[in-house]
């Protein structure tokens, strides 16, 4: 009885020894050696593998940014300038400020001023309805209130209106990882500048068609008029194909274009009301 | 009876404009004919604001060799070169030519008589097929003059005439076989000299035993036309199916009929090819059945291109109180329409009105694994793996699933006893894939 338990445990402490000589030379062999500052970084970024910064996931940023030993060209839109200045303490780099983005939804037809004409009845995504039809309200380039951008959102930043059956999309939830903006099959969507006080200025419209077709389909559609462009005094607005578009680098959000806009197409937001008008105009300035 | 073995449904009928002889419609008092109401390159005007025209006078010309000529449908003048929504469902550009009494070009034949002798050489009809503007009439509207250039190497055999209607519903071959078939046979032997075959076959399914009939009699006073009667199933219209039915031939995945040395026309086509060619008309109407169950008068229009959709169904009685749908097509592959104002183009060959009940659409439940829709389809695709791919946003798997096969026949969704949303997740999944290959080249 002994003699048994005694070669049981022999063999196999013996096999089990063999095993951890050939596992050790095995390991030896393909020793993988990582710089351990990836997974530093990679515990300081925000672990949501949104693809918002360009590269699939965080560990694989986190790579990157140590292989490249420079920070300019980064950014994690989810974790903003303070996880990438806590990456530069950690690198010893110097940290590169970008301002924060924010996705705008460039469309205003809602079911009041952008009446509807027919109704669909098809699968309830954005993507069929783009391929089969201008959209409910006639307009081929305006939103189509279906929500595929609310189901690409990872941070629950986007909801759809049901007054307006337009997007809304959250000041505080959304982190600009422009997830909308590959969803959207009609483009509307972009990122822009968070702005000061979260104070944006841009024209809600994408359509490129003449002033009068777009009209009849929505009543603030974009006409093309070019009213703003002649306002603006930093050359912030350029008109192309019919639509008006406002260049976030350049504009100060002074706000005339706003008043101008014969269809109210240019949307200002979380503005102070109007009342005060000189003073925000210089205040905008002087911040320049 | 012969038909095609691979899947295929056999959807109610209801052909309720089959005896309603062919009318031919008033003259629209304004026309909007579309650049573009073919496969390929939209066509380019050649008119402009306040030009005169004649019926039949060139418009617009074909860009590109995937393309077809558009002649103007009335005689009168261009009001403006405009957009409206059109059958697509999008803005297209048309060009709006308000009617002035109705003055042919001169160049056309206008009488009724019948012209049996084929003057032309080959070369010179596929010119005339290409400059009077001769497109697929069956629905794909394919420029007819490429089908009928066979490629080098290949040997065109059989000219294989499509006159199956398999659509329910939709009546318009059925009516052109009785009221022109010996026109249409005319137009058959046009097309096999310029094809150089011997044999037509012209497929006809036996719920149109009169017209079946009727063009075998006919067809005993032309050489190497016989008619093959076909058991009635869809999607029979299709080009491939019509083959394995008529010949007993398979056309191979990705590949065109010739590949199997056939060629194939729809009978409308073969009538539009015996008015350019003999008669020197251009292509400027065509039968459009306007039909469904609660129309007042289901009738078989002769309309000029470009005829707003409304007048016709204005025609057959006005459009019913409960209408949910109006479709362009047939109820098994058409499509609803968003403007009733989009005009009637090459392509359109029945408009149907469907009623509230019968056009809403079931809520979707579960798979159920029962594949019918395996069972039913004409390709050998699996719809519901493909369904189930793009809904997991997976589109670019299908492509191994031979998505790209898929005709878009609608059988899937027909049969499906959960009423899934099969061809709707298949035509994305067709889009993405052809976007990815489009991309490769």
């Amino acid at each position: 009885m002994n003699q048994v338990l005694i070669y049981s445990v022999v063999t196999l402490s013996s096999l089990g020894i063999l095993a951890a000589v050939i596992l050790y030379f095995i390991a030896q062999k393909f020793k993988v050696i990582e710089d351990p500052r990836i997974d530093l970084i990679a515990d300081l970024l925000p672990g949501a593998n949104c693809g918002g910064c360009g590269y699939a996931g965080c560990r694989n940023l986190a790579g990157e940014i140590v292989k490249k030993e420079d920070l300019s060209g980064f950014m994690c839109p989810p974790g903003g300038n303070d996880t990438m200045k806590k990456i530069a303490a950690v690198l010893g780099l110097e940290a590169v400020e970008t301002e924060p983005l924010i996705a705008v939804i460039r469309c205003s037809g809602s079911l009041a001023s952008a009446q509807k004409k027919s109704e669909y009845d098809g699968v309830s995504t954005c993507l069929y309805a783009h391929m089969l039809f201008s959209g409910e309200s006639g307009c081929p380039h305006g939103c189509l209130g279906l929500g595929d951008c609310v189901v690409s959102c990872q941070f629950d930043a986007i909801y759809i209106d049901s007054e307006t059956n337009l997007p809304v999309v959250s000041n505080e939830k959304c982190v600009a990882c422009g997830a909308c903006v590959k969803a959207c099959p009609r483009s509307i969507i972009e990122l822009r500048k968070k702005g000061k006080k979260d104070r944006r200025i841009f024209v809600s419209c994408v359509n490129t068609e003449k002033g009068a077709v777009a009209r009849k389909n929505c009543k603030v559609a974009c006409i093309g008029c070019g009213k703003c462009v002649k306002e603006c005094k930093f050359d912030a607005i350029t008109m192309e194909n019919n639509i008006a578009y406002i260049d976030f680098n350049k504009c100060t959000l002074c706000r005339k274009c706003v008043s101008e806009c014969p269809t109210d197409a240019i949307h200002e937001l979380n503005f102070p009301p109007k009342k005060p008008k000189q003073e925000v105009v210089e205040q905008s300035e002087s911040n320049q | 009876m012969k038909t095609f073995k691979l899947g295929g449904v056999h959807p109610e009928e209801n052909k309720l404009s089959a005896d309603k002889a062919i009318e031919i419609l008033p003259l629209p008092k304004v026309v909007y004919v579309p650049f573009s109401q073919h496969l390929g390159a939209p066509s380019v005007p050649v008119v402009d604001k306040g030009d005169a025209v004649k019926v039949g006078q060139l418009i617009a010309k074909a860009q590109g060799f995937i393309s077809a000529n558009i002649h103007a449908p009335v005689s009168g003048k261009v009001a403006k070169i405009d957009s409206i929504i059109d059958s697509s469902g999008y803005r297209k550009n048309v060009i709006v030519i308000n009617t002035e009494g109705d003055e042919w070009d001169e160049s056309i034949d206008t009488s009724t008589e019948i012209k049996r002798d084929i003057l032309l050489s080959a070369k010179e009809i596929i010119d005339k097929i290409h400059e009077k503007g001769i497109v697929g009439m069956g629905g794909a509207t394919f420029p007819t003059y490429v089908k009928m250039m066979v490629p080098e190497g290949k040997k065109a055999e059989f000219l294989v005439i499509n006159g199956v209607e398999c659509e329910p519903y939709l009546t318009s071959d059925h009516r052109l076989m009785l009221e022109k078939g010996e026109e249409m046979l005319i137009g058959v032997s046009i097309l096999m000299k310029t094809l150089n075959v011997e044999k037509a076959l012209i497929g006809i399914e036996s719920n149109k035993m009169d017209a079946i009939n009727y063009l075998t009699v006919l067809a005993q006073k032309f050489n190497g036309i016989s008619i093959i009667p076909l058991k009635v199933m869809y999607p029979q219209g299709g080009e491939k199916q019509l083959i394995k039915s008529v010949i007993n031939r398979e056309v191979p995945s990705g590949k065109l009929p010739i590949e199997v040395g056939c060629v194939v026309q729809n009978v409308g086509t073969a009538f539009a090819v015996y008015e350019a060619v003999q008669k020197n008309k251009p292509l400027i109407e065509r039968v459009v059945t306007v039909t469904g169950k609660s129309l007042k008068k289901p009738s078989n229009f002769i309309a000029r291109i470009g005829t707003p959709i409304i007048e016709l169904i204005e025609y057959a009685g006005g459009l019913p109180e409960d209408t949910g749908k109006v479709i362009s097509g047939g109820p098994m592959m058409g499509k609803a329409l968003n403007s009733l104002e989009a005009p009637v183009t090459k392509g359109t060959s029945g408009i149907l009105i469907m009623t509230q009940k019968e056009s809403k659409r079931p809520e979707q439940l579960n798979c159920i694994r029962c594949a019918k829709c395996v069972e039913v389809c004409p390709m050998g695709i699996e719809p519901y793996l493909i369904a189930l791919y793009t809904e997991l946003g997976k589109a670019e798997e299908t492509e191994k699933e031979r998505v790209m096969d898929c005709i878009e026949c609608g059988s899937c969704s027909y049969i499906c006893p959960s009423g899934r949303y099969l061809l709707d997740n298949v035509r994305i999944a067709k889009s993405k894939v052809g976007y990815i290959i489009r991309n490769r080249k």
